[in-house]
């Protein structure tokens, strides 16, 4: 009986692949509960003081949108961004309109500059966190004070650095929801 | 990375067609949004039952993390106290410090009640509690300051309501849900509470800043009598908190009043208690559609503002 030499090589990260295929359920569904559960996670830590953690639902959506282009349709900042008005004590409709602004102008970033890297998507989400930051203190119905300013500013910086740790999580979620996990039989 | 190239449309009618309609949904989607966001800012509670809903999902696994929360407090209270003087000393301490906050709040219960005893004789019973819970969550990512508590309708509990820990008031019912309800923080910038001075009358509001701290406005201005350390305790007046509960300890002066610590930070509590709105009449009668207050009154609780409110601005 011969032995295989390399024990993998009929394999690719995605898994072995004879005999196996993806799931289209799993392939379907989740970006979409990733970033539901971006936005639900924050809601569980009690920040009596001042916005402490960045808005890690919009942080995922981007993280999402910047490195598998066209996975998410354009539309897709309205819904998910209803669902997180719900729970993030924004007025309802702020995330709806910003997440939409959002896709929107990341489209058309993409189409004047089609050929990315690492940087420059980092440089892109940077800048629409910051934006987003700024938008929603303005839309959150409170009045912005320098106060206010000077207490929220970690977060626009959190919401900044975190960009390159989401986006590996989200590279090893890509490859979760492409790993041949369904039998052919 | 360049993008896939399906999705460069070339003259493909259908791949244009349907670049097109994403688009169009987009900016469909963005333009609801906004239409949304300024029925919202016009009347906070509109999506108020969207929101319960969404607030009763998540208040179950809130109340695993609250659990876990607060076995974490204890645990690290009690490493500490062990290499301080044994965990005794972490339990006494606390309990003074309660003590301390009882004690001046006994010495604003006591100036009520030389007064109310001079004017009419009245007597006040003790509260009792709509619900007790634990606070599950919080709006740790948007610029409002607002908890989530897990009780709500079916509990009894209705917007309006107090809540208060056992060090202090913690603040007050926004909104409810079936089993889980808003609260709105005393640090919120759109939160105003009437307060007094708990060793005498001398009345004042305070309002959330934003930043963790109240600020605290006289109502008489002249000389400002506040000194830093004077406990502010609710005063009673607007009809929703019961008098002589302690809220904020001044920390700095300023020309018009002070800026005030909380005494009761919800993240450090384990358990709150709902009281029930301490005259409900007064708070009915100011919400009564009247000409003069008509356009403040009317609108809902988020901007709906405590009589506190009018008499401040």
């Amino acid at each position: 009986m011969m032995e295989r030499l390399n024990q993998r090589s009929r394999s690719d990260p995605y898994g072995s692949r004879i005999n196996r295929t993806q799931s289209p359920l799993r392939a379907g569904s989740v970006p979409y509960l990733s970033i539901m559960l971006g936005s639900l996670l924050p809601v569980l830590l009690i920040a009596d003081v001042m916005p402490l953690v960045p808005p890690l639902g919009f942080l995922v959506l981007l993280a999402w949108r910047l490195m598998r282009p066209g996975l998410l349709p354009l539309w897709a900042g309205a819904p998910l961004g209803a669902f997180d008005d719900l729970v993030s004590g924004q007025p309802f409709g702020s995330a709806v309109l910003l997440w939409s602004l959002a896709m929107i102008a990341i489209e058309l970033i993409e189409a004047r500059f089609p050929w990315r890297g690492f940087w420059q998507d980092w440089f892109t989400a940077a800048l629409a966190a910051a934006l987003y930051w700024v938008a929603a203190l303005m839309l959150s119905g409170a009045p912005v004070t320098p106060e206010l300013l000077v207490v929220a500013l970690p977060q626009a910086l959190l919401s900044v650095l975190i960009y390159p740790i989401l986006v590996r999580m989200v590279a090893s979620l890509d490859r979760f929801r492409l790993a041949r996990a369904r039998r052919i039989e | 990375m360049a993008p896939p190239s399906s999705r460069r449309s070339g003259f493909s009618k259908k791949a244009q067609f349907s670049v097109f309609t994403g688009y169009l949904l987009a900016g469909v989607g963005a333009l609801a949004g906004f239409g949304l966001l300024l029925l919202s800012l016009w009347q906070p509670s509109a999506f108020a039952p969207l929101r319960g809903a969404a607030g009763d999902v998540v208040a179950p696994a809130g109340e695993v993390t609250a659990a876990a929360r607060t076995g974490s407090n204890d645990l690290f209270d009690g490493v500490a106290a062990y290499f301080r003087a044994g965990s005794q000393n972490a339990a006494l301490r606390e309990e003074v410090e309660i003590a301390r906050i009882r004690l001046a709040e006994a010495e604003a219960v006591e100036a009520e009640n030389r007064r109310l005893m001079a004017l009419l004789e009245l007597r006040e019973g003790q509260t009792k509690a709509v619900a007790t819970a634990r606070l599950v969550g919080s709006t740790a990512t948007s610029g409002r300051r607002l908890a989530f508590l897990g009780v709500g309708r079916n509990d009894g509990v209705v917007p309006g309501m107090p809540v208060t820990s056992q060090r202090g008031v913690i603040g007050r019912v926004l909104e409810t849900g079936r089993n889980s309800a808003r609260v709105l923080l005393l640090t919120d910038s759109e939160s105003v509470l009437p307060v007094r001075r708990a060793k005498d009358d001398v009345v004042a509001f305070a309002e959330g800043r934003g930043n963790g701290l109240l600020r605290v406005r006289l109502v008489n201005l002249g000389i400002n009598p506040l000194k830093p350390g004077d406990m502010m305790v609710t005063s009673g007046a607007g009809g929703y908190y019961r008098p002589g509960v302690a809220v904020a300890v001044i920390s700095e002066i300023t020309p018009d009043g002070g800026i005030a610590r909380l005494v009761a930070e919800p993240s450090a509590t384990n358990f709150v208690a709902v009281e029930p709105i301490f005259e409900p009449a007064a708070v009915a009668a100011l919400k009564s559609p009247r000409e003069p207050l008509d356009e403040a009154d009317a609108t809902p609780p988020q901007a709906a503002p405590t009589p506190s409110d009018q008499a401040s601005e």
